[in-house]
Order: structure tokens, then sequence, then C-alpha cells
């Protein structure tokens, strides 16, 4: 009886909130907000707009129905699906070989192999389709090979396609095969199990996770790239492609919107399985495991070196292409060396001030987009209570991933083009670009902060609360230069991606703000193709170049810091 | 209220959803005084930890410090210096750097910070290492810093969650005196958690022994281990073997068949009960002379454990299972003690412990 009084006369404690978890909340609030209004409401004025007739009035599904009932429309899709597919396994094999040629084999010149495989996040996906033109076009070199099959359709796609994701693939399949327990191998070799049993029972199995992970990744990014299919795809039409030609060929924005919505659905279907996944391979990660020692055996390492020297071959031979084509008078007729090809003023496509566009744009994405993903993850991760909001946000941070570029790009224009929005004033600016590049590649750059933020002890903050230290003192004492390395990791990332995108800035780009990408894209299209591969070319120099710098800066902070790096 | 309670807990209740973590917790922790929070993983130790220092809330009831009530204010508007496992240092600042943390932002004077900060390397042993970082000093150097950064602000309440139990016994034991010392020597008010027995035993003023979100039982680490209140604290603290019986009549408990005479306090017969005694209690009878509550077993084997041997003794009284005895070496070179000798003991009458059945 007394205890029931009691129970009945306690109130729930309402805890306070100090400053700090005011100030947390709010500055939550307002990234939350950012990308609110970068991601989830374009995405929504999208969808209305596929529900919509030509003079914006509601019409359900019609225009879904119109589009499955258009055969050649409903073609496109079977026909992303197929390529996709096969560039999936195509690209799962190869690279499987090649990281486990890279992790689990002594073959020699390990880092020439791992060098040359990140040669195609250099450059935009076009350079690979203007690489085959060259190779395998009308006029190409290697024609023959090709046995009277055309390059211009899915032969070329799948070629293209399985060149830029390669890396992807591999550095996904890398990390998996990194985290082994070298103490399964000793007890398959205890009980005598043969080595090809092993590779099925243990290798196989213990990197499963990797593998269905990057055989999503690769077949998103396949299903949805527009730059390879536009340049070699000829007449064979894709859903990417199909967007970029109701939207820019025929001002068919609604339908435009409908193909957008078709290619999102498995995009985001593919996301959903893919994170699942990934939950299940963190839990093998956390095991502590003792590193395996890969040991030589000199029929494996020759049998790995040959398949590797013949995939960098091919890398090689495509990126050296695009070079030679860059640097030639006028194929196949005159093959002098000139640099007039870089002379892009008198290109149509686009000039320099395309190129300096795109590294200013590359620069404010990785500046501003690096302090607001890191900041925006050190709040979800660090920040005391509110797990509604916290919630909340880390759903937005994750959702850009499943977003096809050209969709976000597409619902750009229908929601800032929207002269009623506030924010309509962006639309044709430097500021939309950066935004709009800062969405696209928020989840991965997300995530990174996030995993760097929990390595770091969880108590920090409650040791600095009971010190009565505002948080953002810790955060510039500890947090940053604790995880320095992840921040320069995310500036490098969203860099390079803001350089070499085309598919959502295709969309929103004006005259002022013409892009180096987008620049090769419209090259390609008048025709320019030597102009093109030239200017392709001067993005993978730059890119090449921040690639270095960030790599000699990563060592240098890594030096100074190695006194307390050291565990 | 007691003048001198410095933090009161008042019917502390903490959910984590469904689960009840702790469950009306009441407490009064005195100024000056060293607590330990005792009691099995998972028992809600560090959670109750936490309510106080403001870091994870309680759902329910009360906290008070220095007459204040502190029950829903965050961490940084509480008065308390705390000490993790982990340690938690801050792994890119120096020991110096580490332990000024606190200091930096009160608009202290640099002279004074520093000369703070010596002071506090001094108290903590670790006069000359303030140049180096977390990582350069031993588990031992970084529990110490770690407490000079919780000690720094001079905080009213010091709160150490496990802060041994990363390190190698021959360190625990030795920083086991030293933070013991420093805290007399301070007089701050202090709550430590531990599963450890034997560093609440030797450490805390209270213990206060805790299980499945409740408190067992408070007090005075040898009023706890000469009179356990339940058969769980007596199984926790100290080594304890345990006899399941029924009370036959009054100070008379029966274990399958044999008669043993102890305090059975007012529990009616026919109850089911466990019957305990410590090793140490255990005592050798001389001769075949009849005892109070002597045994007939046999020796199953002995343990050297330097200043006393540990005997296992079998008896059909002890069923399947075995009574320890710890019998000191000077006793044992008396007697030829050997596997499967018989022996003759006696459970001394007044420290026999009756409790009702364990569940
Ligand atoms: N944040 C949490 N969410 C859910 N359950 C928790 C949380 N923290 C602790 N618990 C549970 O509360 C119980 C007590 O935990 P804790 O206080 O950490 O125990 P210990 O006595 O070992 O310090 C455990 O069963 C634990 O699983
Ligand atoms: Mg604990």
């Amino acid at each position: 009886m007394a205890a029931n009084a009691q129970s009945l006369s306690e109130a729930i404690v309402k805890p306070r909130l100090s400053r700090d978890d005011w100030i947390m909340r709010a500055s939550m609030i307002v990234i939350g907000a950012f990308l609110l209004v970068a991601v989830v409401l374009p995405l929504y004025s999208m969808m209305s707009k596929s529900m919509e007739n030509k003079d914006g009035a509601f019409i359900g599904l019609a225009n879904f129905y119109e589009y499955f009932s258009t055969p050649s429309l409903f073609l496109s899709g079977v026909n992303s699906l197929w390529v996709a597919a096969l560039v999936t396994v195509i690209v799962l094999v190869t690279a499987f070989v090649y990281a486990y040629a890279l992790t689990r084999t002594c073959m020699p010149f390990k880092w020439f192999f791992r060098l040359v495989a990140v040669i195609p996040l250099l450059a935009p996906s076009l350079l690979s389709g203007i690489s085959l033109v060259y190779w395998f076009g009308n006029q190409g070199v290697a024609k023959e090979l090709l046995m009277g099959e055309s390059i211009y359709g899915p032969i070329g796609i799948v070629i293209g396609s399985a060149y830029w994701v390669f890396p992807h693939a591999l550095m996904i399949v890398i990390t998996a095969l990194s985290i082994t327990d070298a103490r399964l191998y000793e007890a398959a070799a205890a009980l005598r199990t043969s080595a090809i049993r092993t590779f099925f029972t243990v290798t196989l199995p213990g990197c499963k996770y990797g593998l269905i992970s990057a055989g999503f990744v690769v077949f998103i990014l396949v299903f949805t790239d527009f730059g390879v299919p536009k340049v070699i795809g000829g007449n064979f039409n894709m859903l990417a492609t199909d967007i970029y030609k109701q939207v820019i060929g025929q001002q068919n924005f609604q339908m435009g919107a409908v193909v957008s919505v078709v290619l999102l659905v498995p995009a985001v279907i593919a996301f959903g399985v893919d994170r699942l996944v990934q939950k299940k391979q963190v839990a093998l990660l956390s095991a502590r495991a003792v590193p395996l020692e890969p040991k030589p055996n000199r029929r494996v390492d020759m049998l790995m070196l040959a398949f590797c020297s013949f995939v960098a071959l091919l890398i090689l031979l495509m990126i050296g292409m695009a070079q030679y084509a860059a640097i030639i008078k006028f194929w196949p007729y005159n093959l002098t060396l000139t640099l007039h090809n870089y002379n892009f003023d008198l290109a149509n496509g686009g000039g320099w001030d395309a190129y300096f566009n795109s590294v200013k744009m590359a620069t404010y994405t990785a500046v501003f987009g690096t302090l607001i993903v890191f900041f925006g993850a050190y709040l979800v991760e660090k920040g005391r209570g509110f797990n509604v909001g916290r919630n909340v946000f880390h759903g937005f941070a994750m959702l850009p991933l499943a977003v096809p570029g050209m969709v976000l790009g597409l619902s750009y224009i229908f929601f800032f083009n929207n002269p009623s929005n506030p924010f309509n004033f962006i639309y044709g600016t430097m500021i939309i670009l950066v935004v709009s590049t800062v969405a696209h590649f928020y989840t991965v750059s997300h995530l990174t902060a996030v995993t760097a933020l929990k390595q770091m002890d969880a108590e920090f903050e409650s040791v600095a609360a009971s010190l009565k230290t505002p948080f953002y003192k810790t955060f510039l004492k500890v947090t940053v230069p604790v995880c320095l390395p992840a921040t320069m990791d995310i500036f490098i990332y969203l860099f390079l991606n803001a350089m070499t995108t085309v598919s959502a800035v295709v969309f929103i780009y004006s005259t002022d703000t013409q892009l180096a990408s987008v620049a090769v894209l419209n090259m390609d299209d008048q025709g320019e193709l030597s102009f093109a591969a030239a200017m392709a070319m001067m993005i993978a120099y730059t890119c090449a170049g921040a690639r270095l710098l960030h790599l000699l800066l990563t060592r240098g902070v890594m030096r100074s810091s190695q006194a307390w790096r050291q565990r | 209220m007691t003048s001198n309670s410095y933090l009161r807990i008042s019917n502390l209740s903490k959910k984590f959803g469904e689960f009840e973590a702790l469950k009306n917790i009441s407490l009064d922790v005195y100024e000056s005084e060293f607590v330990c929070f005792l009691g099995p993983s998972g028992c809600g130790k560090t959670t109750l930890l936490r309510a106080i220092a403001g870091l994870d809330i309680q759902t329910t009831g009360r906290i008070e410090q220095a007459g204040k009530d502190i029950s829903a204010l965050p961490p940084s508007e509480r008065d308390f210096g705390i000490v993790f496992q982990s340690y938690a240092l801050f792994p890119n600042l120096t020991v110096e750097r580490n332990v000024a943390f606190g200091l930096e932002n009160r608009g202290m004077a640099r002279a004074k910070i520093r000369e703070r900060v010596t002071e506090l390397l001094d108290v903590v042993g670790l006069p000359d290492q303030g140049r180096k970082y977390p990582a350069q000093l031993s588990g031992g150097q970084q529990q110490r810093v770690a407490l000079a950064r919780a000690l720094a602000t001079s905080p009213g309440l010091l709160l150490l969650d496990e802060p041994l139990s990363a390190l190698d016994a021959r360190v625990r034991a030795r920083l086991r005196l030293e933070i013991k010392q420093l805290q007399q020597k301070l007089k701050v008010t202090t709550i430590m958690v531990t599963h450890d027995q034997e560093e609440a035993l030797t450490m805390a003023d209270r213990i206060v022994v805790m299980d499945h979100g409740v408190i067992r039982q408070v007090g005075a680490p040898r009023d706890i281990y000469a009179a356990p209140s339940s058969a769980f604290v007596a199984d926790f603290i100290g080594t304890m073997n345990f006899l399941a019986g029924r009370v036959a009549g009054d100070g008379v408990v029966e274990v399958r068949g044999t008669p043993f005479r102890c305090d059975t306090a007012d529990i009616p017969p026919g109850e089911e009960v466990t019957l305990s005694i410590r090793p140490e209690d255990v005592i050798l009878c001389n001769g075949d002379a009849d005892v109070v509550n002597g045994l007939d077993t046999v020796v199953r084997y002995v343990e050297f454990l330097g200043p006393f041997c540990r005997v296992g003794l079998a008896s059909d009284v002890f069923e399947d299972g075995e009574v320890c005895a710890d019998l000191s070496s000077n006793m044992m070179r008396e007697r030829t003690i050997e596997q499967d000798a018989p022996l003759k003991v006696r459970f001394p009458e007044n420290l026999v412990r009756v409790f009702p059945a364990r569940s």
C-alpha cells in the first residue's frame, strides 16, 4: 500500500537541458534542414511531378501507365537491368581475383597494381566511352577485334562501365578480404584441409558480405549511370539516357520524372538490402582477429601476376588512348603530336572557363561539404538525448546514396526552378551546383565521419561535461585533431567526385557555370571528340594532383602526430 | 535529515525501455566518505553512478547533493569529477594539458594553472611525466593522470567507475592503497564502482552491495563480511559454504538427517533454509570425543595457498558437493592431512548462519 502511494506520487524526471544541449540541437536542426532542402523536398517535388500532366494537374498514375505501355520506354528498363547485371558479374569476378592477389598472395609489384586500379576514379565515366570510340569505333585501331559487331551499343556500354566501376568494387572486396582471421586458416591447415576446400569453406564465406555489397554498389552505379551509354550507347536506350532525352531533348519533364521514379525504385531496394548486409559485416569486423600474413606460393603468385598485369594493361590502354587522342592532330589521318586540343576556347562544347569553374566548384564542395558533414556526424554521434532528432537526421544522411545523380539533378529543376520557392535565387548559380554535389555524395562522407567518431572513446564528452568545458572547445581541441585523417579523406572524396560528376549537374548548370565534366559531354555531342578527350584528361591530371597532395599531407599529419597516435 | 548527509538518493528508478535497471534505490552518502558500489556485472552499478553524474538521468526519483536538488540537472551543472575504466584521456594532449583541461576555461591565469597542474601531478606521483602523451604511459600511470584530471577542479564528489579493472594484479593492489590514501588526505566524498569484492573490502568506508537493480545491503566492510544479511551477500563477499536444510526446531537445522545447532532466529520449524559457514570458521577436531556440530568427513583435495591450505571435504551430509575449510599452515603441520584421509571437523554454533532457502 505504502509502495503504491509512493509510486503514484513519483513523477518522471524531465532532464533539464544545458546550454550545450541547446546549441547542439539547434545546429543539428540547421544541418537537418539543409538536407531537407537539398534532398528530401526536391525528391518530393519530383515525385509529385510524375503524377501531373503538362498543365500541372494531378492525374495519379496515368503517366506511369503511359510509360509502361510505351514499348520503347519499357525496353529501356529491360536493357538497363540486363546490362547492369552483366557488368556486375564481370566486375565482381575480376575485382575478387584482383583483390585476392593483392591481399592473399605474395605477388610482386602490389603497389603498382594498387595504383593502377584507382586510375578510373580520376576521370568522368565519359572518358571510357571516348577511349572506346578511338579503339573500336568506325575508324578505331582495333575495330577488327569485334568481328563485325558495333562498339556503339551494349558491347561498348558493358566494357566502358566495367572499366569505371572496377575500383569501386575493388575497394569493397579488398576491405572484406583484409579482415579475415588468420586463426581460421591455421585451423584449416591443422585439419589438413585441401587448398580448394579451404577456399570454399573459409575464404569465400568470410568475404561473402563484402562481395554482396560490392555487387549492389556496382549494380546501382551501372543501372543509374548516364555517361557511358550517352557516349557509346548509340541507339541502345537505357533508363538514364531516357531521362536525359526526355528532359533535355523533348522538354518532357513529366515523363522524365516518371522515368526517374522507375530508376529510383530498384536503387532504393538495392540500397536497403545493402544496408542490411553491411550490418552483418560490421558484426564480423568487431571480433578481434589475427591478421593474415600471406605465404609465398610461386605458381599462384605468378598466375596472379599474369592476371593482374592483364587487367592493369586494359586500364592503361583505356586511359592511354584517351591521352593519345588528346595530343594528336586529326584522327586517324594526321597523327602528328599537338597541344591544339587543349585550346578549349576553340571548342563549341565549352572553354577553359568550364575547367576553372569545375576546380572552383570542387573546392567549395570539398571545403563546405567536409565542414557540414563532419559537424553533422559529430552531432549525431556525440549528442546527448534527442534520439528522435538524431535518428531522423541519420536517415536524411543515408538517403542520398539511394538517389541516382540524374534523379537528384532532375529533382532540383522541379524544386528550385519554381519561382515561388524562396531558394529560387540559387538556381543557375554556383551555389546550386555545390549544394547538389554535397548532397549527392553526402552519405559516404557521413559514414566515413561516423566511423572515425565511433573509434573515439565514448566518454570524452562525459569527462568534458564534468569539467564544465563547452562542447565546442572539446570538439576543436580533441575531436577535430584526432579525426584529422578522416576529415582529409572526406575532403578528397568530395573533391574527386565533384571534379568528375556529370549526372546531377548536367541538369542544373548554366552558361555561366559550365563545368569541365559537362563540357566533355557537350564536346562529344558536338563531335569534338579530341577536345573531349583533352578535357577529360585535364580532369584526370587535376584529380591525380589532388590525390598526390592528399597523400603527402596525410603522411605529414601522421608523422607530426606520431607521438600520440601510436598504440 | 542527517546533518552531514552529502548525497541523498531517494526512490531512484531507471528504465531502459521495459527493462528496469534500477528499482527504487535509496541511499545516503556522507561527507568525506568512501563508498563502493559492489555487485556482479550487469547489476546496475554503472547505471546508478551515471544517474548521479547526470550522464543518464534516472526515470523517477530524486538526488540531492549538498542540500540542493540536482535530479534533473545536466552533468555540466553538477559538481563532480569522474574517472572511467577506459580513463578517456585525450590522446592528442599531453599529460599536463589533460590535467589542465578543466582549468583552462575558468579564466584562471596561465601561471596559476601551471602551478596547480604541477601540484596535482606531484600528488598522484607523476612529477616528471607532464610532457608525455597518454599513449607513452603505462596503464597505471594513465590511471593516475585521469585521477589528477578529475581532481583538478576540486570537485565535491569524485566518481570512479571500475578504475582499476584494466590493470594487472600487482599495479592494481598498489593503486588501491594509493587512491585510498589520497582520498583520506583530500577528504573528497568518493563513490567507486567495482565488481571486485577485495577492492571494495580494502578501500571502502561503506560498501553498497547491489544485485539486479536493488541494494541488498549497506554497511562497513567488516560488518558485511561478518554479518551478511542474505545468502546472496554472503556468497558474493568472501567465500561461503552452503548446505540446504530444514528447520527442525528452535536452534536446530537438519541437513540430510544430521542436526546442526545454530541460531535459527524466528524462522518457524519445517521451513526450508540454507545453512552457511565460512571456510576459515571450520574447525579441526582432535580425537573422537563427541562435540556439538561435529562431522566425520573425507579429504577430497588439499590446495596449498601459502599462509593456509584450502581443504575440500566430502561427506554424505554434503550430497555431491563439498565443504571447503581453510586451515592455517600451523595447524596443518601438527596433523597429516592428505587426500582420502578421514578428518573430523566442527562447525562452531555461533558462526553458522541460517538464511531462508535460496531461490
Ligand atoms: N543504455 C542502455 N540501454 C539498455 N540497457 C542498458 C543500458 N545501459 C545499461 N543497460 C542494462 O542495465 C543493466 C545494468 O547495467 P550496468 O549499470 O552497466 O551494470 P554494471 O553493474 O555492470 O555496471 C544491464 O543489464 C545492462 O544491460
Ligand atoms: Mg559497469
